[in-house]
């Protein structure tokens, strides 16, 4: 395949997946990386190399437009960027002592996860509740925008949420990956955060997190300008459409069917990991 | 509603004005990083386009544009390749340009709690970025 050509497919491909990956608050790096080792058998560390720069991209790019909308909640973002940034560089430093079939393996199991967090049934978070006193030292708490004006909500189970946060940075830097999956469960589940307040101050803080473990990655080699070219441009031009249609968009279907698209790529990789073509 | 209010930040006028500006710096940033990686990417493809491409096996390591010095070295000599990794780099530094923003606005809001936490945030990115062996 030309450079030419490999360029538009990736550069093709990497849009579809900024758009849904914005959309659903997912994050297109979960469907960016098998994209790239299994359809352009690209070595899984460049794999991981451009999906994590793409991952900076989405999230700075959907993180202004959500900015202007009024849903994310910086101080919220802050705090837990200290768990997730740390966990970046743990995440990245454990990337360099592991096969890449082993990631490959790692990889698929996160992607099953992720499918299974976001089709499982969402609790209702009961209105009106206590405050938890750490919420309130903290100032996390916080109002969003809706149809019938600004809706207040309070913020819960702080050390539970750090600590996914922790694991979700690893995550980060050992896959390439934005981990939105596990940072929307850490505030949407454990912290009962509105939803659209948990996806939107996770894309905020995806880019931090991923800019943690880039510097590793950088003088590691895994940014290939080549590869990493087409999927941040493609990426970024899909987060930003995705942007713009999320406020107007129910996001349960659509759900369903990205999760459908990551279960099926989370077996290929667990099976490529497996017979070590990863 | 008013206990609500009572509890939330001092000054979350602010708070929105600052979230506001954060947003155009983002934007600012990844518009910037976009362009330069189109530019070099044209460069790359016009010069490179017809070779083949082969990701295949990791070269990673022995690759020039692992470091700043590196990159910079290359874009001088209007290297396509390094001109990309030359908008990569604007790309990583635009979420740390926003936190050094928000230690600024927290700092102005004598959010000294919060001073803290982005100032630690600041700490883990510079160690990724200089105090990582190359």
């Amino acid at each position: 395949m030309s450079v030419l050509l490999f360029t538009l497919l990736v550069l093709l491909g990497s849009l579809i997946a900024g758009f849904l990956g914005s959309l659903t608050g997912l994050g297109g790096g979960v469907v960016i990386v098998p994209l790239l080792a299994l359809v352009f058998h690209v070595d899984m560390r460049y794999a991981i190399g451009a999906s994590l720069v793409s991952v900076i991209a989405t999230s700075s790019g959907a993180a202004a437009a959500y900015v202007r909308e009024g849903f994310s909640n910086m101080r919220i973002g802050m705090f837990l960027e200290i768990a997730t940034t740390i966990g970046a560089i743990v995440g990245a430093l454990i990337a360099t002592h592991v096969a890449t079939s082993t990631i490959a393996i790692i990889f698929g199991l996160v992607l099953l996860y992720s499918a299974y967090l976001s089709l499982r049934p969402q609790p209702a978070h009961a209105i009106g509740e206590k405050q938890d006193a750490i919420a309130r030292a903290l100032h996390l708490d916080g109002a969003y925008p809706t149809t019938k004006g600004s809706q207040p909500y309070t913020v819960h189970s702080i050390p539970l949420g750090f600590s996914f946060m922790f694991g979700a940075g690893t995550l980060s830097g050992l896959l390439g990956i934005g981990s939105g999956a596990v940072k929307v469960l850490a505030m949407d589940q454990a912290m009962r955060i509105p939803f659209k307040v948990s996806t939107t101050t996770s894309n905020f803080m995806i880019g931090v997190t991923a800019a943690a473990s880039a510097g590793l990655y950088l003088a590691r080699g895994y940014i290939d300008p080549g590869i990493a070219m087409p999927v941040v441009l493609g990426a970024l031009a899909g987060s930003m459409l995705g942007a713009r249609v999320l406020v107007h968009t129910r996001t349960k279907a659509l759900r369903i069917v990205f999760s459908a698209v990551i279960v099926a790529l989370g077996i290929e990789m667990i099976y490529n990991g497996f017979t070590g073509r990863l | 509603m008013s206990s609500t209010a009572r509890n939330s930040p001092p000054s979350s006028w602010n708070d929105q004005r600052i979230e506001l500006i954060i947003g155009h710096l983002l934007r600012f940033g990844v518009l910037l990083s976009a362009s330069v990686v189109i530019l070099g990417g044209l460069v790359y493809l016009a010069r490179h386009g017809q070779t083949t491409a082969n990701y295949r096996v990791f070269h990673g390591d022995q690759s020039p544009l692992r470091t700043i010095a590196g990159i910079l070295r290359g874009t001088m000599q209007l290297s396509g390749r390094a001109i990309i990794q030359f908008g990569l780099l604007l790309l990583i530094a635009t979420p740390i340009a926003r936190v050094v923003f928000s230690a600024v606005a927290f700092l102005r809001e004598r959010d000294y709690l919060y001073v803290a936490f982005t100032l630690a945030v600041l700490a883990v990115l510079a160690y990724s970025l200089f105090g990582s062996p190359h």
